[in-house]
């Protein structure tokens, strides 16, 4: 089956337009992309007619050119007929947005859906889905864009079989700086499912990392996913939900009884290298970390702070999460020392945490990471950055970006979140170093790179 | 691969849900898994002989096709050690309903209790699950599991994934048990697993370990219902 239609379509025909209801969301899809997204857009509905000065087609052997893909957003019963025009037309792929499929028990349909695409090769995201956003490229939620919250463009493929997390994620991903290569929401997946979806990306140059927000497999449909996954070049990511041990069916067995299924998908997904977010801020974390960074850790964590809580707060955290902080060895302190403001060579801790104290400048904060970055004895860099002192300008960011830009090492920040703060943001996320508003969330980040196997 | 024996115990633990344990036994014997001696007897005159060449304390266990859970049941007894508990004990699980018969086991030492399990998972196949076990083994909770069949790095991150690993590498100057041994046999068992159909769950729990090797003092299969 070829995906590329689905995901990087010239052209695209939405379905079900209507001259009735502005809101129906035919008319959303059509008025999102339409002269907005680089995609030529047609409008169709079997009365014809015309819609906002463009015509509407009545099927898809009325429009000037080839149709890469179709948006269905008709009622349900309407949805075979449309495909099978597409198949008759040769259109290359579609979204079928309409609802009243198997979530329903309308299973009936939905087989025959997926058996005509199946004998056709031909691919279908959803039914009962939002579809596919691609920033820059085209959008099929019909969801109004002055509604949405949108990342930029990215290297994250995000995989929901939900379209309301979808969206609520695309908010999040915004906010946290993650962009996004693709947002599929494929609804009941009734013929591309996440595995096909993990062998397209994979291949996809645009994505660097997948992720996906799973709420169940078929039978045996998990055993070919994380072998799938396995193979795969690039991390993958996994969230799911129904954690809570549903229907209290007695065991027959302790095995029964303590293999849950959660339990069960978190083993396994882990036993072959995928990384599992317990939550939302994990998932964050994990993203934001993966798409920027492709060197595995051990987790050898050098810490540079200017407060000593927030060092210890640190090495808690770190601690707690599987991550070691070494004691620096006597050499590389004394690397250390000489190259400190001699203000600070007295009272500053050198041991890791590196504490700089509230006195230090910039100038400290350089020496240190640049020493830490070519040092064998930590593998990832953590910078507790807290703006508040007087020797610490705007510049801070930039100066330690441009140590990771030429030494590699992964390098995360915590920053304290404020407006005031967003020029030292953007100097760290402008070459690539994540940074979190929280310490746990910065201490997640390099679990990431420790816990994927594949950065 | 299963033998005519073997294809039998599978054929009559379908009809009832699940294998009896002297069955159960039988057929990890049957692929080299090792089990205490044992004799499978109805008559006490049997018993008694098995006792004499085996010497005491020995475990008795209620064999019944209507007791699953013979702990639970009081059908089973530890540490007899002579002529008399041998024969109050086998007249009292005679009047167990459906007796078939008693389980006379040698009683096998070790330093530590491992459960080893698996489970037919809808979404995943054949999966393997490792904990600390014994009888407390839904208090400590302690388990990893990996989907079936292991490889060796599958068998060996599964112990050390473990909290209470320290019980069986050894602490405070105890020695530990066999860890080479107790990889390989998961790693038998995975293939096992994957090999038998119409499995739900099985757990082999206690599985005796020692400095030498890890024995499978109680077996118990649950087969899928048709």
């Amino acid at each position: 089956m070829n995906l590329k239609p689905l995901f990087t379509p010239r052209t695209m025909a939405v379905c079900g337009v209507s001259l009735k209801n502005e809101a129906h969301p035919a008319n959303v899809i059509f008025n999102k992309n339409n002269l907005r997204y680089p995609i030529e857009t047609y409008a169709l509905n079997p009365k014809g007619g015309t819609f906002q000065r463009e015509p509407l087609y009545p099927d898809f052997s009325a429009i000037p050119e080839h149709i890469d893909l179709a948006v269905i957003a008709t009622r349900a019963e309407a949805v075979e007929t449309v495909l099978a025009d597409c198949l008759k037309n040769k259109v290359g792929a579609a979204v079928v947005v309409s609802a009243g499929f198997a979530e329903i028990g309308n299973h009936r349909l939905q087989e025959r859906i997926t058996s005509m695409a199946l004998e056709a090769s031909f691919p279908i995201i959803g039914p009962n889905c939002l579809g596919i956003h691609r920033p820059a490229r085209f959008d099929t939620l019909f969801l109004p864009s002055e509604r949405l919250v949108r990342p930029e463009k990215g290297n994250l493929a995000f995989i929901s079989q939900s379209g309301g997390v979808l969206v609520d994620q695309m908010l999040k991903f915004a906010g946290q700086g993650i962009g996004l290569s693709a947002g599929v929401s494929i609804g009941n997946k009734a013929v591309v499912r996440e595995i096909d979806l993990l062998a397209y990306f994979d291949r996809d140059p645009s994505t660097r990392v997948m992720a996906f927000y799973i709420e169940g497999f078929a039978e045996n449909e998990g055993r070919h996913f994380v072998q799938a996954a396995q193979a795969c070049k690039k991390p993958v990511v996994v969230m799911k939900s129904g954690k809570s041990p549903g229907g209290s069916k007695a065991a027959s067995s302790h095995t029964a009884s303590m293999a849950g299924d959660y339990f069960v998908f978190k083993e396994v997904m882990q036993q072959h290298s995928i990384a599992v977010a317990k939550d939302e801020h994990e998932l964050g974390a994990f993203c934001e970390s993966l798409s920027n960074f492709e060197t595995q850790i051990e987790g050898r964590v050098g810490i540079v702070t200017v407060s000593g809580g927030h060092g210890v707060v640190a090495v808690d955290t770190c601690t707690e999460h599987g991550l070691q902080v070494p004691v620096l060895s006597k050499a590389t302190r004394e690397a250390i020392l000489p190259r400190l403001n001699p203000s600070i060579r007295d009272i500053a801790s050198l041991d890791n945490p590196v504490d700089l104290t509230g006195s230090s400048f910039d100038s400290d904060f350089v020496a240190v990471t640049d020493i830490l970055s070519r040092s064998p004895e930590v593998d990832a860099i953590l910078i507790l950055l807290l703006p508040y002192s007087p020797g610490i300008s705007t510049d801070i960011s930039a100066k330690l970006s441009h140590i990771h830009q030429r030494e590699g090492k992964p390098m995360v920040a915590y920053l304290p979140k404020d407006e005031k703060y967003r020029i030292i943001l953007e100097g760290f996320e402008l070459y690539n170093i994540p940074v979190s508003p929280s310490i746990e969330g910065s201490v997640l980040m390099l679990e990431a790179l420790r816990r994927c196997k594949k950065c | 691969m299963l033998n005519a024996q073997g294809k039998k115990i599978m054929a009559q633990g379908k009809s009832r849900g699940w294998i009896m344990e002297p069955e159960a036994k039988t057929l990890l014997r049957i692929f080299n898994f090792a089990v205490p001696a044992f004799l499978w007897t109805g008559k006490l005159q049997e018993a008694e002989a098995f006792a004499a060449e085996q010497g005491f304390p020995l475990a008795m266990k209620i064999v019944s096709s209507t007791i699953v859970h013979k702990s639970e049941a009081g059908g089973v007894v530890l540490g007899i050690d002579g002529l008399e508990g041998l024969r109050e004990h086998f007249e009292r699980f005679r009047a167990f309903e459906g007796f078939e018969g008693v389980l006379l086991e040698e009683m096998v030492r070790g330093s530590a209790e491992v459960i080893i399990g698996s489970k037919t998972d809808l979404q995943f196949g054949p999966v393997v699950l490792l904990g600390i076990g014994g009888t407390g083994v839904e208090i400590y909770n302690d388990a990893v599991l990996r989907m079936a069949p292991l490889t060796s790095a599958d068998a060996r991150s599964m112990i050390e994934s473990l909290k209470g690993k320290a019980l069986l590498t050894g602490f405070r100057g105890s020695t530990g048990i066999n860890i080479a041994y107790l990889q390989q046999m998961l790693i038998r068992f995975s293939n096992l697993v994957m090999e038998l159909d119409d499995i739900e769950s099985i757990d082999l729990n206690p599985v005796i370990c020692s400095s030498e090797r890890a024995v499978i003092a109680d077996a118990r299969f649950i087969l899928q219902s048709e």
